[in-house]
């Protein structure tokens, strides 16, 4: 017994890397992302947002698609899934929306927006070949009690969840979220302005949150640190683009983060600077960005690594 | 089954009937039940008293036969003493550990012995449970008699994971994390602590891994897991996943095993996380994420201790959390929970939630763990109990070890790794597979089976309630009254003979139950010990169809008296003679109750009475002849009392008239037996106190609680309709209000700085003040000022009438007054107390002699009082300035007597007296605040600017109150003998 207590400490510290569930934020093995179709730009349905279509380039957005799945595949070295775009589902590309995975599970979402419930599909056959436990928010049995949620409102730290409570994402809909994902604490913040939660903040590593500066932004921030049990390191950015990055800490264990360059966000080039040790991956979404998407929501971000399950 | 009343009649049940305790209650209640216990059936149905009737239409009739039975049997059971009690404490491996203990045994005689058997060393971590009547989990407290805290039922407990260590690699010993991981299982299999699959398949690997040790083909076969419940919903294809995860786990020891597994456990979100039901109250939106517009007032919410603070789920959602640094005082009254939220970097002032729990002791046990949970995790040594009595006040503190204190305990263990069995999982799966659900059912669904049991038991004994006739009681309270003036009149000196005289039997003939009772008692019982009986009676037998949660405040209520009264009379060598009296003539009427299974909640409280105080009145004649006036509600007993007294020591008839009635007043502020006592009776008290917190009716704490939190107890559990149906039980709550106060004045005599500074709090809240001369009896229709002004704090429900004690601390208060307090400071300087404490008079009139030019705000019958005084050699002048609507005819109905307070604050040459009184006249309930300050001192104080500035100071501390009358007194001596300052 004695030489068991001896050992602990060494033994507990392996244990760290061992946590099949709960590993920092950031290991991803694969991403799926899904085309820009040549809707690209005109809104699913009758359109509210008619303003928008116009200003839109989709040969840009095309090339600013195809710069941000280099990256992941060359630069960072995931595995990378591309659906085909289909051109019924103008925003399909918008892939983050639809799912939200962690672990083993993927929760395939229940867009507000009821055209986009199809896009559903595509990322369920993937998410199935990927061998992740699927599970439904339920749309079409109706037992959904309205619940609506959609990915881009969803932010994982790697400890927890925060659902923003906005204009695509209810309550109930995190109700079915913390319902999949039993191990976490799943906390829900409020989101001002129509904007969307990763639109103020997403991760910048296991324990970094980079936020905008804004006064929505903020407040939703100061949410999220009175909920947390944990600590965060929050990085601040001048401007709210520059807010929602991708970071992934690639199979070659080092870090990297997709951000808006600097002629999308010239101020916010230098916080990022500040990361030490970073491989920093500008990459272009001012197309996407129009249409209230960012770099984020053109991906899905999966861990495969671990087998035995 | 068993009879109901397990906690007695466990001595001689065997072991494995008390686990059916539950459904005995159901049995009595039920008309299928009587055949379940036919011994106690025979011929009983004739037993039933006019009262009884009502009662049938809306009980079964039966379960009156079952209960009736038992009364009727009880006369032939002999008289026997039960001391030592059976414990069932179901351990961690859910197996039952049978361990017998005295009955008057505090909690932590139990505990210890669990974790010798268990041998646990590093035990702070752990506590007992035991389910209430409503199959609510209640923490035993170590430092309490259990028979206390278990009011009723059987004496079945669970030894459980109390404080979930964060970071359970820290522990020292593995024997302590398996334990930890026998929690973590059961929590898991219950639900208590919901995990995904993937999670469930990892920690129950490890648990098949450190119970079956490594994967043997041969051995195990393809099966081996579905033995083991891992889950809640246990699949095959978890059984599958365990297996797989199983066979790589070759070579690893059962403490690594649990290691792993409680280093995943940890993670999981609500991991040692306990959780209540609540509703929100008020609007209070703001301070949760929004959610659609909808009414925040009526929505469900969960609140979460833990180790970091408290968390607010709605559903699974975490819509807030509340660290402990951030929170300032967690305090609770009545259903409601509060905790006070220290500002933010952008907020200016700190807000106060509410939170609405299903009953009055869930709230009280949600306080409970929190101020547990602060202590234990966040607090480096526990605080220690308050020193002071102040009748704003719960005692209860977390009395164990703190997280830190524990880890450096078990770094000093030096004992070799015990060996120790792990029990398989098999035997861990039978017990709980029995009912389906695990033994130790979570405690977040109020309202599970258990809890219908726990309703049942309830009604069955109403049953036998409702055989102690309505009649009684009121003959009851009026013997009380009768008892109460003779008590009151006669002069200070008593001897136990008299109250052994006065102790009537046939009072209680008029009810077999009764009339049994008391005769094994009678000769050598108390004054005190009747009334506390009687008075646990009446309230059981207030109102006969009255739910059983009313039925259990009550109950609570009743006890919480006689443990007041108790505490009030005793001393602690009284209390040692008391115990050993208690063994030498008690234990008869407890035989009794043994054998009334279905009565014992009564009789548990009729415990009491099995223990004769006599020994306490031959010790303390004075103190008990005196505190029996405080205790009514009416001034006019006490006013005749005092008036013969003064009589007979040969003062005119005026000057007795005069005299008397402040006096009689100030009776109720003084500590009789004050003077006398020492610090060793302070801690005796302190004992008595930390077990009344058990029961009270309202109770207020504030202290410093990590030098910045405060916890408030206020636990007023009257609700409207106990409120209101008689009003004898407001009066019997302005008795509790009496002694507390009067344990205020105690404190007095020997104030420790602390409780100087804590009373100087207090005065800031509150000025308390002297009543006098029926000032209070001025009818001021309506609300109160103070009670407006309470009622519109947003914290308190506007209820006018309730008879509400003193009023809680509530953090509005203190903040308000918190300025005012600071000038007050200044002004009087919180360095001493003068006593008051010895006996009537002196509070009141030596201050008066002792003045040189005195400046007071004073009631004008003490003034009045002072004038004619013998002082020599002053000139005195004494002005009254009044307002109109102030009524001052003294002697009218002094109404009901709710609470009273004085407070006293002395600096060398001020002495200011509070006094705050709450009457009850005629439904109308009235405060009245009286400061009376007295400058001593040289003539180079500018009298006039000391009043005009007291006066200011009265109207900012009170600015909802007016002031109705100023009285300047002021004496100036003539010979030039000064310096008395």
């Amino acid at each position: 017994m004695t030489p068991v207590r001896a050992e602990r400490s060494e033994t507990l510290t392996k244990l760290e890397n061992v946590m099949a569930n709960m590993c920092p934020y950031g290991r991803f093995t694969h991403a799926v992302v899904r085309g820009i179709p040549e809707t690209f730009g005109k809104v699913a349905g009758d359109g509210g947002e008619n303003e928008a279509t116009a200003a839109v380039e989709l040969a840009k957005a095309q090339r600013q698609f195809g710069c941000l799945t280099g990256a992941l595949r060359q630069k960072v070295g995931l595995q990378l899934i591309e659906i085909p775009p289909d051109p019924e589902l103008p925003e399909s590309w918008r892939i983050e929306d639809v799912a939200v995975i962690q672990g083993d599970t993927a929760l395939i979402t229940r867009p507000f927006k009821q055209q986009r419930r199809s896009e559903a599909e595509a990322v369920r056959r993937v998410m199935s070949e990927l061998s992740l436990t699927v599970v439904e928010m339920g749309g079409e049995q109706g037992d959904s009690g309205g619940a609506t949620l959609e990915g881009s409102d969803v932010l994982f730290t790697g400890r927890e969840f925060f659902v923003g409570v906005s204009s695509h994402t209810n309550r109930r809909g995190a109700e079915v979220l913390a319902d999949t994902f039993r191990d976490f604490a799943v906390s829900t913040v409020p989101v001002c302005g129509g904007a969307r939660l990763k639109n103020v903040c997403s991760m910048g590593g296991p324990g970094t949150i980079i936020v905008s500066n804004s006064d929505g932004a903020k407040k939703t921030l100061r949410m999220m640190e009175q909920l947390t049990d944990h600590h965060y390191d929050v990085l601040t950015v001048p401007e709210e683009s520059a807010a929602n990055c991708i970071y992934v800490k690639g199979p070659s264990k080092r870090d990297f983060l997709l951000h808006r360059p600097a002629e999308e966000c010239p101020e916010s080039v230098s916080a990022f600077q500040k990361l030490q040790d970073y491989t920093l991956l500008p990459t272009a979404c001012s197309e996407a960005s129009k249409l209230g998407a960012s770099l984020s929501s053109l991906c899905l971000l999966i861990n495969r690594k671990h087998t035995h399950f | 089954m068993t009879t109901e009343s397990g906690a007695d009649s466990e001595a001689k049940q065997p072991q494995e009937k008390k686990e059916t305790g539950k459904g005995k209650a159901k049995a009595a209640a039920q008309p299928t039940s009587p055949q379940n216990h036919p011994e106690q059936l025979p011929a009983a149905a004739g037993h039933s008293t006019p009262a009884r009737k009502e009662q049938q239409k809306e009980e079964d009739q039966e379960s009156h036969r079952s209960s009736t039975s038992r009364l009727s049997k009880s006369p032939l059971r002999g008289v026997k003493k039960v001391k030592i009690m059976q414990c069932k404490v179901t351990l961690l491996d859910g197996s039952d550990f049978t361990v017998s203990v005295e009955k008057r045994a505090k909690g932590h005689v139990l505990f210890d012995k669990v974790c010798d058997h268990l041998n646990l060393l590093e035990k702070d971590y752990f506590g007992i449970t035991h389910r209430d009547v409503e199959n609510q989990k209640n923490w035993l407290d170590p430092t309490k008699e259990m028979k206390k805290q278990i009011r009723a039922g059987p004496w079945n407990f669970a030894f459980s994971v109390k404080f979930y260590p964060p970071d359970p690699s820290q522990l020292t010993e593995d024997i302590t994390r398996y334990y930890l991981c026998l929690q973590l299982r059961d929590d898991i299999v219950s639900g208590r602590l919901p995990c995904s699959f993937a999670t469930h398949t990892l920690l129950g690997s490890y648990t098949v891994q450190s119970e079956l040790g490594d994967y043997d083909p041969e051995e195990m076969g393809s099966d081996y897991i579905s033995e083991l419940r891992l889950a809640p919903n246990q699949t095959k294809e978890l059984e599958e996943k365990v297996m797989e995860l199983h066979k790589t786990y070759k070579g690893m020891t059962p403490a690594v095993a649990e290691m792993h597994f409680l280093e995943n456990a940890k993670k999981l979100s609500m991991y040692g996380v306990d959780l209540h039901h609540a509703k929100l109250v008020g609007n209070l939106y703001e301070s949760l994420a929004p959610a659609e517009g909808e009414d925040s007032e009526a929505v469900e919410i969960m609140l979460g201790v833990c180790a970091s603070g408290l968390l607010i789920y709605r559903d699974r959602l975490r819509i807030n959390r509340f660290a402990w640094p951030k929170i300032l005082k967690i305090s609770y009254k009545r259903n409601n929970f509060y905790i006070k939220i220290r500002p933010g970097e952008f907020e200016q002032f700190e807000s106060t939630i509410g939170f609405k729990l299903p009953n009055h002791r869930a709230a009280k046990r949600l306080w409970k763990v929190c101020v547990e949970h602060h202590t234990f995790f966040r607090l480096v040594s526990p605080e220690a109990p308050p020193k002071k009595f102040l009748s704003l006040g719960s005692k209860f503190r977390y009395s164990g070890r703190t997280q830190a204190q524990t880890r450096r305990a078990s770094a000093q263990i030096g004992r070799p790794a015990p060996l120790f069995e792990r029990s398989s999982s098999k035997r861990y799966n039978m017990s709980r597979s029995l009912d389906g659900a695990p033994i130790m059912e979570n405690h977040e669904t109020p309202a599970k089976d258990g809890s219908m049991d726990g309703a049942a038991r309830v009604i069955a004994k109403e049953d036998i309630i409702t055989t102690i006739t309505t009649e009684r009681k009121a003959e009851e309270e009026k013997a009380e009254q009768e008892d109460f003036l003779r008590d009151t009149t006669e002069p200070a000196p008593t001897t136990p003979l008299r109250y052994d005289t006065k102790r009537s039997p046939h009072l209680y003939t008029c009810d077999p139950l009764r009339s049994e009772r008391s005769l094994p008692s009678s000769p050598v019982s108390s004054n005190k010990v009747r009334r506390r009986r009687r008075e646990s009676q009446r309230a059981s037998s207030v109102s006969p169809a009255k739910s059983g949660a009313g039925r259990c405040r009550r109950q609570a209520r009743a006890e919480h008296k006689a443990a007041l009264l108790k505490e009030q009379a005793l001393l602690l060598s009284a209390r040692r003679q008391r115990l050993e009296q208690g063994k030498r003539h008690g234990g008869t009427l407890f035989s009794f109750s043994l054998h009334l299974p279905d009565l014992s909640s009564i009789l548990d409280e009729d415990g009491y009475l099995t223990f004769p105080d006599l020994s306490e009145m031959r010790f303390l004649p004075e103190c008990a002849q005196s505190f029996l006036p405080i205790k009514s509600p009416s001034l006019i007993p006490c006013f005749l009392f005092i008036f013969f007294f003064l009589l007979s020591t040969s003062f005119s008839v005026p000057y007795a008239l005069t005299l008397s009635f402040p006096l009689a007043l100030c009776l109720c502020y003084l500590e009789p037996k004050a003077a006398s006592l020492t610090a060793s009776i302070a801690q005796s008290y302190h004992e008595h106190d930390s077990s009344e917190e058990e029961e009270t009716d309202s109770e207020h704490t504030d202290f410093a609680f990590d030098g910045e939190m405060t916890a408030t107890e206020s636990e007023a559990d009257e609700d409207s309709e106990m409120r209101t149906q008689y009003s004898f039980i407001r009066r019997v709550k302005g008795e509790n209000v009496f002694i507390r106060h009067s344990n205020l004045m105690l404190e007095d005599t020997e104030p420790p700085p602390e409780v100087v500074k804590h009373q100087t709090n207090v005065s800031e809240l509150k000025r308390s003040f002297l009543e006098t001369g029926g000032g209070s009896s001025g009818g001021v229709p309506g609300l109160t000022e103070w009670e407006k002004r309470l009622s519109s704090s947003p914290l308190r429900s506007p209820r006018g009438d309730e008879a509400p004690m003193i009023e809680p601390l509530e953090p509005q208060d203190t903040k308000d007054e918190q300025p005012t307090g600071d000038e007050k400071k200044e002004e009087v300087g919180p360095k001493g107390i003068t006593a008051s404490a010895d006996q009537e008079e002196t509070a009141v009139l030596g201050t008066e002699t002792e003045t040189v030019p005195a400046k007071q705000m004073s009631p004008d019958s003490v003034e009045a009082a002072a004038k004619d005084m013998p002082v020599v050699h002053t000139e005195t002048k004494t002005i009254t300035y009044e307002a109109a609507e102030v009524d001052t005819n003294g002697d009218a109905d002094p109404g009901v007597l709710l609470s009273a307070q004085t407070i006293t604050s002395e600096t060398t040459s001020t002495t200011t007296t509070t006094h705050i009184t709450k009457m009850v006249k005629g439904g109308i309930s009235e405060t009245r605040i009286e400061k009376r300050i007295v400058i001593t001192g040289d003539a180079d104080i500018d009298h006039d600017e000391a009043l005009a500035q007291a006066i200011k100071e009265a109207k900012e501390q009170h600015p909802d109150m007016s002031v109705t009358k100023v009285v300047v007194h002021k004496e100036t001596e003539i010979t030039p003998e000064e310096g008395e300052d």
